[in-house]
């Protein structure tokens, strides 16, 4: 009976009792929530249009972020290190789809898998020898972020609001936002549908698939650039942030692996469940069950809606 | 016969192609004129979709050559193909399944779009007049193939019959000067097939394209095409008008097999 009542109760009793902590977890999680949701389009854009899971998205996050701060640390002024990691992130889009895309066209999904494999095992070792291997801190403040932060008195107590995790959720919404209309509205982003739909067809109408393909290899990468930046001023700029790609997992698997709108829900169930989850009932089990609830919570979606909640339902004809 | 006598639009010679050891296409060579409506037909095999194939770059041969208004080619790429008006639709229907049917067509004007992507995204001055012409010339093909009432449906929902009509609407979308149709009344039955005749003849009359067609059933065949050219396993066997094909022995001998 305590266990069921400290399960089902009590964690709902504390929440009524003291909402201002609730809307500071809600606020928590929806910040880390907009932040995977970013990483998790990353790897939707990719996969979209080049049928390719994009097993460097994290790195590339990584990667992007270090080249900004490397490029800081050797004497580049910030606003010329941003411009020239956007560069570096062009730069890297057509490498990939000359060196790996186009000589793997029409090759299996696993050896396209393999070959992203291969991105990340390089983009380390390139970062390493170029930036060193030591962590970094984000150079937030000479990017003009805001740091400090605005304490709100609401529901009878007081919710803290950093100021940089406001600036993540509106880059982010305006980034997402941005990119919606690009896919719906422009040229491009019909084509890049249509490519996603069926290559031949695409091909046949005039569509240049390695024009495309660099197209979304570099929007992946200025949005890892943008979570680099974000995730890098939470903690800091080192190979272990790789990690927090491996959170876009239960992400893709809720919102589906073709669905824009899919990856921002889905990110945002993840950040705020697993914020809620940790307060509210990780006591009970001894805390820290923000590292793997995520994952639980995507084992059973695959139990329950295995193509995610916006994914497409593949029904094969026999 | 519309244009029989019109200039050559587009001249293969001595084309051969091979998959490793199999051969697909060996030396084959003939000609299509401006204006003409050009079938090529054979039995299942024979290499007409690998011929199409190579003829918008989908395949690359390993001899011969490919002239097409005026510039010689021993392989096109798919996109020049299509950037100098040659359009195509697929045997078995190749939509963009989860976009509706105006959007489909819209495609086909995607080379014709040259204004900046800022504008288009925000749907501003130039850009929207631009939109709106080709949203226009896209109705008018779908007023001309009789599908308003699909108009926004996806076109992964829709029967048989109206995708390969939609996948005909897309190519004609791109006003193209060539317009390669492979197999357009596969599994359709008798009422659909005269929809499409019309179709075809009127893309032909109207619109000003000349049109290379595979298909099977002879009787379209012979009441469409202005000549026709026989393949089989890879050979032309034939090339001539409708009535000396379907007199010629050859040809009667690939399709009914040859009583020894």
């Amino acid at each position: 009976m305590d266990l069921l009542h400290a399960i089902f109760v009590d964690p709902f009793a504390q929440m009524i009792a003291s909402p201002d902590l609730l809307a500071q977890t809600i606020w928590e999680g929806f910040v880390g929530g907009i932040l995977y949701a970013l990483i998790a389009l990353g790897f939707v854009l990719i996969y979209k249009a080049s049928g390719v899971f994009n097993f460097a998205q994290g790195i590339m996050m990584v990667f992007a972020a270090l080249t900004l701060v490397g490029l800081h640390e050797k004497g580049v002024p910030a606003w010329l290190a941003l411009v020239l990691t956007i560069a570096v992130m062009y730069g890297l889009a057509v490498g990939v789809e000359r060196l790996v895309l186009r000589p793997l066209v029409n090759q299996p999904d696993i050896i396209l898998l393999m070959a992203t494999f291969g991105v990340t095992y390089f983009l380390i070792g390139f970062g390493e020898l170029v930036f060193g291997g030591n962590p970094k801190s984000m150079i937030t403040r000479e990017l003009y972020l805001p740091d400090g932060s605005i304490d709100l008195h609401v529901l009878g107590g007081r919710v803290q609001l950093q100021k940089l995790d406001i600036a993540a959720a509106a880059i982010a919404l305006a980034m997402v936002a941005a990119l919606a209309l690009f896919f719906q509205r422009t040229r491009i982003g019909r084509a890049l549908r249509a490519v996603a739909d069926d290559h031949q067809a695409a091909l046949s109408v005039g569509i240049s698939l390695n024009q495309i393909w660099v197209i979304v290899w570099f929007t992946a990468g200025v949005v890892a650039l943008a979570t680099g930046i974000f995730w890098g001023a939470r903690s800091d700029v080192s190979f272990a942030l790789q990690v927090i790609s491996l959170k876009a997992l239960p992400v893709l698997i809720l919102g589906g692996l073709t669905s824009v709108p899919g990856a921002i829900v889905g990110g945002l169930i993840i950040g705020i469940g697993e914020k809620l989850g940790e307060f509210y009932w990780g006591p009970l089990l001894g805390g820290g069950i923000e590292s793997w609830l995520a994952y639980v919570i995507a084992l059973a979606f695959l139990l329950f809606r295995p193509q995610g909640l916006f994914g497409e339902k593949i029904i094969e004809r026999i | 016969m519309s244009g029989a006598g019109g200039d050559i639009l587009l001249s293969v010679d001595n084309v051969s192609l091979s998959f490793g050891g199999v051969r697909a296409i060996s030396d084959v060579s003939f000609d299509i004129r401006k204006g003409e409506i050009r079938a090529i037909i054979g039995p299942n095999g024979a290499g007409k979709t690998s011929m199409l194939n190579v003829v918008n770059g989908f395949y690359h041969p390993q001899n011969g050559q490919i002239t097409y208004r005026g510039r010689t080619r021993t392989r096109m790429k798919p996109h020049e193909a299509a950037e100098r008006g040659i359009a195509r639709t697929f045997q078995n229907v190749a939509l963009f399944r989860g976009m509706t049917t105006l959007d489909n067509i819209m495609t086909g004007r995607n080379l014709k779009m040259k204004r900046g992507l800022v504008w288009q995204a925000l749907r501003f001055g130039p850009a929207l007049n631009e939109e709106i012409e080709h949203r226009q010339a896209c109705e008018e093909i779908i007023d001309f193939l009789e599908i308003e009432h699909i108009r926004k449906t996806p076109v992964g929902a829709l029967p048989y019959g109206l995708q390969k009509r939609v996948e005909l609407g897309r190519a004609l979308a791109m006003e193209p000067e060539l317009l390669l149709l492979d197999e357009p009344m596969a599994g359709m039955n008798l009422e659909e097939k005269e929809d499409m005749s019309r179709f075809i003849v009127e893309a032909n009359r109207l619109r000003g394209a000349t049109i290379a067609l595979i298909e099977h059933d002879m009787g379209v065949v012979m009441d469409l095409s202005d000549r026709v050219v026989v393949l089989q396993y890879g050979r032309k066997i034939a090339d001539d008008v409708p009535a000396v094909v379907k007199a010629d022995q050859a040809v009667i001998d690939a399709y009914l097999g040859v009583g020894r």
